[in-house]
Protein backbone atom coordinates (compact mmCIF):
# COMPACT_ATOMS: atom_id res chain seq x y z
CA UNK A 1 0.00 0.00 0.00
CA UNK A 2 2.68 2.45 1.02
CA UNK A 3 4.57 1.80 -2.19
CA UNK A 4 1.79 2.33 -4.69
CA UNK A 5 3.69 5.04 -6.47
CA UNK A 6 7.08 3.35 -6.23
CA UNK A 7 6.74 0.71 -8.86
CA UNK A 8 9.54 -0.88 -10.75
CA UNK A 9 10.17 1.20 -13.85
CA UNK A 10 12.79 0.50 -16.45
CA UNK A 11 14.92 3.26 -17.93
CA UNK A 12 17.29 3.31 -20.86
CA UNK A 13 19.93 6.01 -20.74
CA UNK A 14 23.26 4.53 -19.71
CA UNK A 15 23.68 2.01 -22.52
CA UNK A 16 21.92 4.05 -25.16
CA UNK A 17 24.46 4.63 -27.86
CA UNK A 18 24.90 8.36 -28.45
CA UNK A 19 26.58 9.16 -31.74
CA UNK A 20 27.01 12.83 -30.94
CA UNK A 21 29.40 12.76 -27.99
CA UNK A 22 31.76 15.16 -29.76
CA UNK A 23 28.97 17.70 -30.03
CA UNK A 24 27.89 17.17 -26.41
CA UNK A 25 31.49 17.61 -25.25
CA UNK A 26 32.15 20.85 -27.11
CA UNK A 27 28.72 22.23 -26.25
CA UNK A 28 29.23 21.53 -22.55
CA UNK A 29 32.77 22.91 -22.56
CA UNK A 30 31.41 26.20 -23.88
CA UNK A 31 29.20 26.69 -20.82
CA UNK A 32 30.47 28.51 -17.71
CA UNK A 33 31.67 26.00 -15.05
CA UNK A 34 29.24 27.39 -12.48
CA UNK A 35 26.33 26.66 -14.81
CA UNK A 36 27.44 23.04 -15.20
CA UNK A 37 27.72 22.65 -11.42
CA UNK A 38 24.24 24.13 -10.98
CA UNK A 39 22.85 21.75 -13.56
CA UNK A 40 24.36 18.76 -11.73
CA UNK A 41 23.13 20.00 -8.37
CA UNK A 42 19.60 20.50 -9.64
CA UNK A 43 19.57 16.99 -11.10
CA UNK A 44 20.20 15.71 -7.56
CA UNK A 45 22.55 13.04 -8.93
CA UNK A 46 24.21 11.16 -6.09
CA UNK A 47 27.25 8.91 -6.28
CA UNK A 48 26.42 5.54 -7.81
CA UNK A 49 29.24 3.61 -6.18
CA UNK A 50 27.12 3.15 -3.09
CA UNK A 51 27.99 6.03 -0.76
CA UNK A 52 25.61 8.46 -2.41
CA UNK A 53 27.47 11.76 -2.05
CA UNK A 54 25.88 14.53 -4.19
CA UNK A 55 27.97 14.70 -7.36
CA UNK A 56 27.42 18.39 -8.09
CA UNK A 57 28.54 19.32 -4.58
CA UNK A 58 31.69 17.23 -4.94
CA UNK A 59 32.62 19.06 -8.14
CA UNK A 60 31.74 22.42 -6.58
CA UNK A 61 33.91 21.87 -3.50
CA UNK A 62 36.86 20.81 -5.63
CA UNK A 63 36.36 23.72 -8.03
CA UNK A 64 36.51 26.13 -5.08
CA UNK A 65 39.96 24.90 -4.04
CA UNK A 66 42.72 27.26 -5.11
CA UNK A 67 45.43 24.67 -5.89
CA UNK A 68 46.99 24.91 -9.34
CA UNK A 69 47.15 21.13 -9.78
CA UNK A 70 44.01 19.02 -9.39
CA UNK A 71 42.95 15.60 -10.59
CA UNK A 72 39.91 13.76 -11.90
CA UNK A 73 39.75 10.06 -11.09
CA UNK A 74 37.27 7.53 -12.34
CA UNK A 75 36.88 4.76 -9.79
CA UNK A 76 36.68 1.54 -11.80
CA UNK A 77 37.83 -0.72 -8.98
CA UNK A 78 34.53 -2.54 -9.04
CA UNK A 79 35.12 -5.24 -6.43
CA UNK A 80 31.93 -5.46 -4.43
CA UNK A 81 30.59 -9.02 -4.72
CA UNK A 82 27.61 -9.06 -7.05
CA UNK A 83 28.50 -5.88 -8.95
CA UNK A 84 29.48 -5.91 -12.60
CA UNK A 85 27.83 -2.86 -14.15
CA UNK A 86 30.94 -0.67 -14.40
CA UNK A 87 32.71 -3.23 -16.55
CA UNK A 88 29.76 -3.17 -18.94
CA UNK A 89 29.78 0.66 -19.11
CA UNK A 90 33.49 0.72 -19.87
CA UNK A 91 33.06 -1.94 -22.55
CA UNK A 92 29.96 -0.55 -24.25
CA UNK A 93 29.91 3.23 -23.78
CA UNK A 94 33.40 4.28 -22.61
CA UNK A 95 33.11 7.64 -24.39
CA UNK A 96 30.42 8.78 -21.92
CA UNK A 97 32.85 8.31 -19.05
CA UNK A 98 35.64 10.07 -20.94
CA UNK A 99 33.44 13.05 -21.83
CA UNK A 100 32.35 13.34 -18.20
CA UNK A 101 35.95 13.25 -16.99
CA UNK A 102 36.98 15.99 -19.43
CA UNK A 103 34.03 18.16 -18.43
CA UNK A 104 34.88 17.61 -14.78
CA UNK A 105 38.48 18.60 -15.49
CA UNK A 106 37.22 21.79 -17.13
CA UNK A 107 34.88 22.59 -14.22
CA UNK A 108 37.41 22.05 -11.42
CA UNK A 109 40.54 23.11 -13.31
CA UNK A 110 42.33 19.78 -13.82
CA UNK A 111 44.38 18.76 -16.84
CA UNK A 112 44.86 15.10 -15.92
CA UNK A 113 42.47 12.26 -15.35
CA UNK A 114 42.98 8.66 -14.36
CA UNK A 115 40.85 5.58 -14.62
CA UNK A 116 41.74 3.26 -11.74
CA UNK A 117 40.83 -0.09 -13.26
CA UNK A 118 40.84 -3.24 -11.15
CA UNK A 119 43.45 -5.80 -12.20
CA UNK A 120 40.71 -8.37 -12.71
CA UNK A 121 39.49 -6.27 -15.66
CA UNK A 122 42.85 -6.00 -17.39
CA UNK A 123 41.35 -7.43 -20.59
CA UNK A 124 39.46 -4.13 -20.99
CA UNK A 125 42.68 -2.16 -21.41
CA UNK A 126 43.29 -2.46 -25.19
CA UNK A 127 39.80 -1.30 -26.19
CA UNK A 128 39.71 1.34 -23.49
CA UNK A 129 43.05 2.74 -24.61
CA UNK A 130 41.73 2.89 -28.17
CA UNK A 131 38.73 4.89 -26.96
CA UNK A 132 40.99 7.21 -24.95
CA UNK A 133 43.23 7.80 -27.97
CA UNK A 134 40.31 8.69 -30.17
CA UNK A 135 38.94 10.91 -27.43
CA UNK A 136 42.20 12.76 -26.86
CA UNK A 137 42.55 13.26 -30.59
CA UNK A 138 39.20 15.00 -30.65
CA UNK A 139 40.09 17.08 -27.57
CA UNK A 140 43.17 18.34 -29.39
CA UNK A 141 41.05 19.24 -32.41
CA UNK A 142 38.86 21.50 -30.32
CA UNK A 143 41.92 22.82 -28.46
CA UNK A 144 40.96 21.33 -25.15
CA UNK A 145 43.86 20.08 -23.09
CA UNK A 146 42.96 17.00 -21.06
CA UNK A 147 44.85 13.72 -20.67
CA UNK A 148 43.43 10.46 -19.45
CA UNK A 149 45.43 7.40 -18.47
CA UNK A 150 44.62 4.02 -17.04
CA UNK A 151 46.07 2.93 -13.71
CA UNK A 152 45.75 -0.78 -13.08
CA UNK A 153 45.03 -2.26 -9.67
CA UNK A 154 46.36 -5.62 -8.56
CA UNK A 155 43.56 -7.50 -6.86
CA UNK A 156 42.73 -5.56 -3.69
CA UNK A 157 39.07 -4.90 -2.92
CA UNK A 158 39.91 -2.18 -0.41
CA UNK A 159 41.37 0.00 -3.16
CA UNK A 160 37.82 0.84 -4.18
CA UNK A 161 37.75 2.96 -1.01
CA UNK A 162 38.72 6.33 -2.39
CA UNK A 163 41.61 7.22 -0.09
CA UNK A 164 43.05 3.69 -0.29
CA UNK A 165 42.86 4.11 -4.05
CA UNK A 166 44.96 7.29 -3.86
CA UNK A 167 47.59 5.53 -1.78
CA UNK A 168 47.62 2.64 -4.23
CA UNK A 169 48.18 5.08 -7.11
CA UNK A 170 50.98 6.69 -5.12
CA UNK A 171 52.80 3.36 -5.01
CA UNK A 172 51.87 2.45 -1.46
CA UNK A 173 49.85 -0.23 0.26
CA UNK A 174 46.18 0.44 -0.39
CA UNK A 175 45.31 1.49 3.15
CA UNK A 176 42.51 4.01 3.75
CA UNK A 177 43.45 7.39 5.18
CA UNK A 178 41.77 9.26 7.98
CA UNK A 179 39.09 11.70 6.84
CA UNK A 180 39.11 14.67 6.90
CA UNK A 181 40.84 15.91 4.86
CA UNK A 182 38.45 14.83 2.14
CA UNK A 183 39.55 14.17 -1.43
CA UNK A 184 37.97 17.44 -2.56
CA UNK A 185 40.75 19.27 -0.70
CA UNK A 186 43.48 16.62 -0.45
CA UNK A 187 43.28 13.55 -2.67
CA UNK A 188 45.77 12.01 -5.07
CA UNK A 189 49.28 13.33 -4.32
CA UNK A 190 47.70 15.59 -1.72
CA UNK A 191 45.94 17.61 -4.41
CA UNK A 192 42.22 18.41 -4.65
CA UNK A 193 40.66 15.48 -6.47
CA UNK A 194 37.25 14.57 -7.79
CA UNK A 195 36.83 10.82 -7.61
CA UNK A 196 33.63 9.46 -9.09
CA UNK A 197 32.33 5.99 -9.78
CA UNK A 198 32.14 4.91 -13.44
CA UNK A 199 28.34 4.91 -13.42
CA UNK A 200 28.12 8.33 -11.78
CA UNK A 201 30.22 9.78 -14.60
CA UNK A 202 28.09 8.06 -17.22
CA UNK A 203 24.96 9.63 -15.68
CA UNK A 204 26.48 13.11 -15.93
CA UNK A 205 26.69 12.55 -19.69
CA UNK A 206 22.93 11.97 -19.73
CA UNK A 207 22.48 15.21 -17.79
CA UNK A 208 24.77 17.17 -20.12
CA UNK A 209 22.88 15.89 -23.13
CA UNK A 210 19.27 15.92 -21.99
CA UNK A 211 19.34 18.41 -19.12
CA UNK A 212 18.90 18.00 -15.39
CA UNK A 213 15.11 17.82 -15.55
CA UNK A 214 15.05 14.66 -17.61
CA UNK A 215 17.13 12.94 -14.94
CA UNK A 216 15.33 14.52 -11.99
CA UNK A 217 11.97 13.37 -13.32
CA UNK A 218 13.02 9.77 -12.80
CA UNK A 219 12.96 8.15 -9.38
CA UNK A 220 11.43 9.51 -6.21
CA UNK A 221 12.11 12.29 -3.74
CA UNK A 222 15.69 12.14 -2.34
CA UNK A 223 16.47 9.34 -4.77
CA UNK A 224 16.37 10.90 -8.20
CA UNK A 225 17.27 9.33 -11.48
CA UNK A 226 17.87 5.82 -12.67
CA UNK A 227 20.50 3.36 -11.54
CA UNK A 228 22.10 0.23 -12.91
CA UNK A 229 21.37 -2.95 -10.99
CA UNK A 230 23.55 -6.01 -11.23
CA UNK A 231 21.19 -8.93 -10.74
CA UNK A 232 22.56 -12.37 -9.91
CA UNK A 233 21.99 -15.47 -7.84
CA UNK A 234 18.76 -17.48 -7.99
CA UNK A 235 17.04 -15.62 -10.78
CA UNK A 236 15.86 -16.72 -14.21
CA UNK A 237 17.22 -13.50 -15.71
CA UNK A 238 20.59 -12.52 -14.30
CA UNK A 239 22.12 -9.43 -15.87
CA UNK A 240 22.36 -5.65 -15.77
CA UNK A 241 19.19 -3.57 -15.66
CA UNK A 242 18.64 0.16 -15.52
CA UNK A 243 15.76 0.94 -13.18
CA UNK A 244 14.37 4.06 -11.59
CA UNK A 245 15.27 4.48 -7.93
CA UNK A 246 12.66 4.12 -5.24
CA UNK A 247 11.11 0.79 -6.22
CA UNK A 248 9.94 -1.58 -3.53
CA UNK A 249 11.88 -4.75 -3.08
CA UNK A 250 8.60 -6.65 -3.45
CA UNK A 251 8.23 -5.39 -7.02
CA UNK A 252 11.84 -6.19 -7.71
CA UNK A 253 11.45 -9.77 -6.54
CA UNK A 254 8.25 -10.22 -8.54
CA UNK A 255 10.17 -9.19 -11.63
CA UNK A 256 13.46 -10.98 -11.01
CA UNK A 257 12.75 -13.74 -8.50
CA UNK A 258 12.31 -17.40 -9.35
CA UNK A 259 9.08 -17.70 -7.39
CA UNK A 260 10.87 -19.08 -4.36
CA UNK A 261 12.95 -16.12 -3.23
CA UNK A 262 13.87 -16.39 0.40
CA UNK A 263 16.05 -13.32 0.75
CA UNK A 264 17.81 -10.64 -1.27
CA UNK A 265 21.24 -9.25 -0.50
CA UNK A 266 21.08 -5.56 -1.39
CA UNK A 267 24.41 -3.77 -1.90
CA UNK A 268 26.78 -6.72 -2.00
CA UNK A 269 28.64 -8.32 0.87
CA UNK A 270 28.88 -4.93 2.57
CA UNK A 271 25.13 -4.37 2.18
CA UNK A 272 22.06 -5.80 3.85
CA UNK A 273 20.22 -9.08 3.59
CA UNK A 274 16.48 -8.58 3.41
CA UNK A 275 14.29 -11.59 4.25
CA UNK A 276 11.03 -12.33 2.45
CA UNK A 277 8.84 -10.90 5.20
CA UNK A 278 10.42 -7.48 4.77
CA UNK A 279 10.30 -7.24 0.95
CA UNK A 280 7.11 -5.13 0.99
CA UNK A 281 8.41 -2.55 3.46
CA UNK A 282 11.83 -2.11 1.85
CA UNK A 283 12.57 0.36 -0.90
CA UNK A 284 15.75 0.80 -2.90
CA UNK A 285 17.04 4.34 -2.72
CA UNK A 286 19.05 6.72 -0.60
CA UNK A 287 17.99 7.38 2.97
CA UNK A 288 15.18 9.86 2.94
CA UNK A 289 11.48 10.06 3.18
CA UNK A 290 10.53 6.75 1.59
CA UNK A 291 8.01 5.00 3.76
CA UNK A 292 9.58 1.99 5.35
CA UNK A 293 13.21 1.01 5.17
CA UNK A 294 15.26 2.46 2.33
CA UNK A 295 18.56 0.95 1.34
CA UNK A 296 21.21 2.75 -0.65
CA UNK A 297 23.13 0.45 -2.91
CA UNK A 298 25.92 0.30 -5.43
CA UNK A 299 23.44 -1.79 -7.39
CA UNK A 300 24.36 -5.32 -6.37
CA UNK A 301 21.23 -7.45 -6.01
CA UNK A 302 21.79 -11.10 -5.16
CA UNK A 303 18.78 -13.34 -4.85
CA UNK A 304 18.66 -16.50 -2.75
CA UNK A 305 15.93 -19.11 -2.93
CA UNK A 306 14.86 -21.54 -0.24
CA UNK A 307 17.48 -24.12 -1.27
CA UNK A 308 20.27 -21.86 0.04
CA UNK A 309 21.74 -21.97 3.51
CA UNK A 310 22.15 -18.48 4.91
CA UNK A 311 24.97 -19.82 7.05
CA UNK A 312 26.94 -20.62 3.91
CA UNK A 313 26.19 -17.17 2.54
CA UNK A 314 27.47 -15.44 5.68
CA UNK A 315 30.48 -17.74 5.86
CA UNK A 316 31.36 -16.80 2.29
CA UNK A 317 31.05 -13.05 3.01
CA UNK A 318 33.16 -13.29 6.17
CA UNK A 319 35.89 -15.18 4.37
CA UNK A 320 35.82 -12.41 1.79
CA UNK A 321 36.13 -9.64 4.41
CA UNK A 322 38.78 -11.50 6.36
CA UNK A 323 40.91 -11.70 3.22
CA UNK A 324 40.21 -8.21 1.96
CA UNK A 325 40.59 -6.30 5.23
CA UNK A 326 43.71 -4.19 4.75
CA UNK A 327 44.84 -5.04 8.27
CA UNK A 328 45.64 -1.48 9.22
CA UNK A 329 43.12 -0.99 12.05
CA UNK A 330 42.54 -3.56 14.77
CA UNK A 331 38.71 -3.58 14.90
CA UNK A 332 38.52 -4.68 11.28
CA UNK A 333 41.59 -6.94 11.12
CA UNK A 334 40.84 -8.87 14.28
CA UNK A 335 37.07 -8.41 14.11
CA UNK A 336 36.72 -10.07 10.70
CA UNK A 337 38.80 -13.04 11.84
CA UNK A 338 36.81 -13.43 15.05
CA UNK A 339 33.47 -13.28 13.25
CA UNK A 340 34.66 -15.81 10.70
CA UNK A 341 35.86 -18.32 13.28
CA UNK A 342 33.02 -17.43 15.68
CA UNK A 343 30.14 -18.53 13.46
CA UNK A 344 32.02 -21.73 12.68
CA UNK A 345 32.39 -22.45 16.41
CA UNK A 346 28.67 -21.92 16.99
CA UNK A 347 27.78 -24.14 14.06
CA UNK A 348 30.04 -26.93 15.34
CA UNK A 349 28.54 -26.60 18.82
CA UNK A 350 31.84 -25.51 20.39
CA UNK A 351 30.20 -22.29 21.51
CA UNK A 352 26.65 -21.81 22.78
CA UNK A 353 24.06 -20.10 20.61
CA UNK A 354 24.29 -17.00 22.82
CA UNK A 355 27.79 -16.49 21.49
CA UNK A 356 26.09 -15.04 18.41
CA UNK A 357 24.99 -12.10 20.58
CA UNK A 358 28.60 -11.47 21.55
CA UNK A 359 29.52 -11.48 17.88
CA UNK A 360 26.69 -9.03 17.17
CA UNK A 361 28.15 -6.74 19.83
CA UNK A 362 31.53 -7.09 18.17
CA UNK A 363 30.06 -5.89 14.85
CA UNK A 364 28.62 -2.88 16.69
CA UNK A 365 32.10 -2.06 17.95
CA UNK A 366 33.51 -2.49 14.46
CA UNK A 367 30.86 -0.17 13.07
CA UNK A 368 31.84 2.50 15.59
CA UNK A 369 35.60 2.14 15.55
CA UNK A 370 36.82 0.79 12.23
CA UNK A 371 38.69 3.34 10.17
CA UNK A 372 36.88 2.94 6.87
CA UNK A 373 33.73 1.68 5.23
CA UNK A 374 34.94 -1.91 4.96
CA UNK A 375 35.22 -2.57 8.69
CA UNK A 376 32.18 -0.45 9.45
CA UNK A 377 29.93 -2.22 6.99
CA UNK A 378 30.68 -5.82 7.97
CA UNK A 379 27.99 -5.25 10.60
CA UNK A 380 25.38 -4.73 7.86
CA UNK A 381 25.38 -8.20 6.40
CA UNK A 382 26.34 -9.89 9.66
CA UNK A 383 23.50 -8.48 11.76
CA UNK A 384 20.88 -8.67 9.02
CA UNK A 385 21.67 -12.34 8.39
CA UNK A 386 22.13 -13.43 12.01
CA UNK A 387 19.04 -11.60 13.23
CA UNK A 388 16.78 -12.87 10.48
CA UNK A 389 18.13 -16.40 10.14
CA UNK A 390 19.42 -17.16 13.60
CA UNK A 391 18.27 -20.77 13.59
CA UNK A 392 20.23 -21.43 10.39
CA UNK A 393 23.39 -20.20 12.13
CA UNK A 394 22.96 -22.66 14.99
CA UNK A 395 21.55 -25.87 13.52
CA UNK B 1 73.35 -6.51 -16.27
CA UNK B 2 71.26 -9.62 -15.89
CA UNK B 3 67.83 -10.03 -17.49
CA UNK B 4 65.91 -9.00 -14.34
CA UNK B 5 67.95 -5.83 -13.99
CA UNK B 6 67.37 -5.11 -17.68
CA UNK B 7 63.66 -5.60 -17.25
CA UNK B 8 63.47 -3.35 -14.20
CA UNK B 9 65.53 -0.68 -15.90
CA UNK B 10 63.33 -0.68 -18.99
CA UNK B 11 60.17 -0.60 -16.87
CA UNK B 12 61.53 2.33 -14.87
CA UNK B 13 62.41 4.14 -18.08
CA UNK B 14 58.92 3.53 -19.41
CA UNK B 15 56.88 4.44 -16.32
CA UNK B 16 59.21 6.79 -14.45
CA UNK B 17 61.26 6.49 -11.30
CA UNK B 18 58.93 8.12 -8.80
CA UNK B 19 57.13 6.39 -5.98
CA UNK B 20 53.82 6.63 -7.88
CA UNK B 21 55.37 4.52 -10.63
CA UNK B 22 56.08 1.64 -8.27
CA UNK B 23 52.92 -0.38 -8.83
CA UNK B 24 53.17 -0.43 -12.65
CA UNK B 25 56.80 -1.53 -12.30
CA UNK B 26 55.91 -4.32 -9.88
CA UNK B 27 53.14 -5.41 -12.24
CA UNK B 28 55.53 -5.39 -15.16
CA UNK B 29 57.99 -7.66 -13.36
CA UNK B 30 55.24 -10.10 -12.36
CA UNK B 31 53.92 -10.14 -15.93
CA UNK B 32 57.34 -11.17 -17.22
CA UNK B 33 58.86 -13.19 -14.37
CA UNK B 34 55.59 -14.66 -13.03
CA UNK B 35 56.50 -13.52 -9.52
CA UNK B 36 58.44 -11.01 -7.45
CA UNK B 37 61.58 -12.52 -6.01
CA UNK B 38 63.35 -10.90 -3.11
CA UNK B 39 66.09 -10.09 -5.57
CA UNK B 40 63.68 -8.28 -7.92
CA UNK B 41 62.28 -6.24 -5.06
CA UNK B 42 65.74 -5.18 -3.92
CA UNK B 43 66.67 -4.27 -7.49
CA UNK B 44 63.46 -2.23 -7.89
CA UNK B 45 64.24 -0.44 -4.63
CA UNK B 46 67.73 0.35 -5.92
CA UNK B 47 66.42 1.60 -9.27
CA UNK B 48 63.79 3.87 -7.66
CA UNK B 49 66.00 4.85 -4.74
CA UNK B 50 63.49 3.61 -2.18
CA UNK B 51 64.02 1.59 1.00
CA UNK B 52 63.67 -2.09 0.11
CA UNK B 53 61.20 -2.46 3.01
CA UNK B 54 58.86 0.03 1.34
CA UNK B 55 58.92 -1.92 -1.89
CA UNK B 56 58.33 -5.13 0.03
CA UNK B 57 55.46 -3.52 1.95
CA UNK B 58 53.68 -2.43 -1.21
CA UNK B 59 54.41 -5.63 -3.10
CA UNK B 60 53.01 -7.89 -0.39
CA UNK B 61 49.74 -5.95 -0.13
CA UNK B 62 48.29 -6.96 -3.49
CA UNK B 63 46.95 -10.44 -4.14
CA UNK B 64 47.88 -10.39 -7.84
CA UNK B 65 51.54 -9.68 -7.10
CA UNK B 66 52.82 -13.19 -6.44
CA UNK B 67 55.84 -14.01 -4.31
CA UNK B 68 56.57 -17.50 -5.42
CA UNK B 69 57.29 -18.62 -8.91
CA UNK B 70 53.99 -19.23 -10.70
CA UNK B 71 53.21 -21.20 -13.79
CA UNK B 72 53.07 -19.68 -17.25
CA UNK B 73 49.29 -19.72 -17.03
CA UNK B 74 47.73 -18.68 -13.73
CA UNK B 75 44.20 -19.99 -13.34
CA UNK B 76 42.14 -18.00 -10.85
CA UNK B 77 38.75 -19.49 -10.08
CA UNK B 78 36.24 -17.10 -8.48
CA UNK B 79 35.11 -18.30 -5.07
CA UNK B 80 32.76 -15.50 -4.06
CA UNK B 81 29.12 -16.16 -3.31
CA UNK B 82 27.39 -16.46 -6.69
CA UNK B 83 30.15 -18.50 -8.31
CA UNK B 84 30.17 -20.64 -5.18
CA UNK B 85 26.43 -21.22 -5.49
CA UNK B 86 26.64 -22.00 -9.18
CA UNK B 87 29.13 -24.83 -8.98
CA UNK B 88 32.59 -23.40 -8.37
CA UNK B 89 33.64 -26.59 -6.58
CA UNK B 90 32.88 -28.81 -9.56
CA UNK B 91 34.98 -26.50 -11.68
CA UNK B 92 37.86 -26.74 -9.22
CA UNK B 93 37.59 -30.54 -9.12
CA UNK B 94 37.64 -30.74 -12.90
CA UNK B 95 40.80 -28.63 -13.02
CA UNK B 96 42.49 -30.49 -10.16
CA UNK B 97 41.68 -33.75 -11.87
CA UNK B 98 42.99 -32.71 -15.20
CA UNK B 99 46.17 -30.96 -14.05
CA UNK B 100 46.85 -33.15 -11.00
CA UNK B 101 47.44 -30.14 -8.76
CA UNK B 102 45.64 -28.70 -5.74
CA UNK B 103 44.77 -25.09 -5.05
CA UNK B 104 47.93 -23.05 -4.64
CA UNK B 105 50.10 -25.49 -6.57
CA UNK B 106 51.91 -25.35 -9.89
CA UNK B 107 52.25 -28.22 -12.34
CA UNK B 108 55.75 -29.78 -12.38
CA UNK B 109 56.32 -28.56 -15.95
CA UNK B 110 55.72 -24.99 -14.72
CA UNK B 111 52.86 -24.44 -17.11
CA UNK B 112 49.80 -24.00 -14.86
CA UNK B 113 49.15 -22.64 -11.38
CA UNK B 114 45.75 -23.07 -9.78
CA UNK B 115 44.45 -20.34 -7.49
CA UNK B 116 41.16 -19.11 -6.09
CA UNK B 117 40.26 -15.44 -6.11
CA UNK B 118 37.56 -13.07 -4.91
CA UNK B 119 34.71 -11.69 -7.03
CA UNK B 120 35.69 -11.33 -10.70
CA UNK B 121 32.61 -9.29 -11.59
CA UNK B 122 30.83 -11.93 -13.69
CA UNK B 123 28.20 -13.06 -11.17
CA UNK B 124 25.46 -13.05 -13.81
CA UNK B 125 27.47 -15.58 -15.81
CA UNK B 126 28.79 -17.65 -12.93
CA UNK B 127 30.94 -19.60 -12.41
CA UNK B 128 33.87 -17.65 -13.80
CA UNK B 129 37.65 -17.89 -13.92
CA UNK B 130 40.62 -15.97 -15.23
CA UNK B 131 43.52 -17.58 -17.04
CA UNK B 132 46.20 -14.89 -16.91
CA UNK B 133 44.24 -11.89 -18.20
CA UNK B 134 41.53 -13.75 -20.10
CA UNK B 135 38.10 -14.31 -18.66
CA UNK B 136 36.00 -17.48 -19.03
CA UNK B 137 32.39 -17.56 -17.83
CA UNK B 138 29.36 -19.83 -17.50
CA UNK B 139 31.73 -22.68 -16.87
CA UNK B 140 30.83 -26.33 -16.69
CA UNK B 141 33.29 -29.17 -16.03
CA UNK B 142 33.12 -30.10 -19.74
CA UNK B 143 33.74 -26.54 -20.83
CA UNK B 144 36.70 -26.23 -18.47
CA UNK B 145 38.25 -29.44 -19.81
CA UNK B 146 37.90 -28.09 -23.33
CA UNK B 147 39.47 -24.74 -22.43
CA UNK B 148 42.38 -26.35 -20.56
CA UNK B 149 42.85 -28.82 -23.42
CA UNK B 150 43.48 -25.87 -25.70
CA UNK B 151 46.01 -24.36 -23.30
CA UNK B 152 47.76 -27.71 -22.92
CA UNK B 153 48.42 -27.78 -26.64
CA UNK B 154 50.25 -24.48 -26.40
CA UNK B 155 53.99 -24.65 -25.79
CA UNK B 156 55.14 -24.30 -22.21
Amino acid sequence: MAFESYQLKRADFIFKNENDWEKILSRTLSRPPQEIINELMSSELKGRGGAGFPTGLKWKLTAEESASVKYVICNADEGEPGTFKDREILSLVPYKVLVAMAVCGYVIGAANGFIYLRGEYKYLVPELNKAIKEFEYYCKEINHNFNISIFLGSGAYICGEETALFDSMEGKRGEPRNKPPYPTSSGYMGKPTVINNVETLAHTFTIFKYGAKKFYDLGVQYSRGSKLFSVSGDTPKPGIYELELGMSLQDFVEEFGDGDTKAVQVGGASGFLVPRKKFAETAIGYKGKLTGISLPTGGSMMLFNSSRSMYNVLDNYLEFFKEESCGQCTPCRVGCQQLYSGIKAVKRGEKPAQYLDKLLKLTETMQLTAKCGLGQSVANSFSSIVENFREEMIY
Amino acid sequence: MNPVQDLIKSLADKHGKNRENLLPILQGVVEQEKYLSEYSMIEIARELDLPAAEVFGTATFYSFLEHKKMGKYIIRVCKTITCSMKGKNQILHAIEDMLKVSIGETTPDGKFSLMQTNCLGWCHKAPAMLINNDIYTELTPEKVREILGEYMKRES
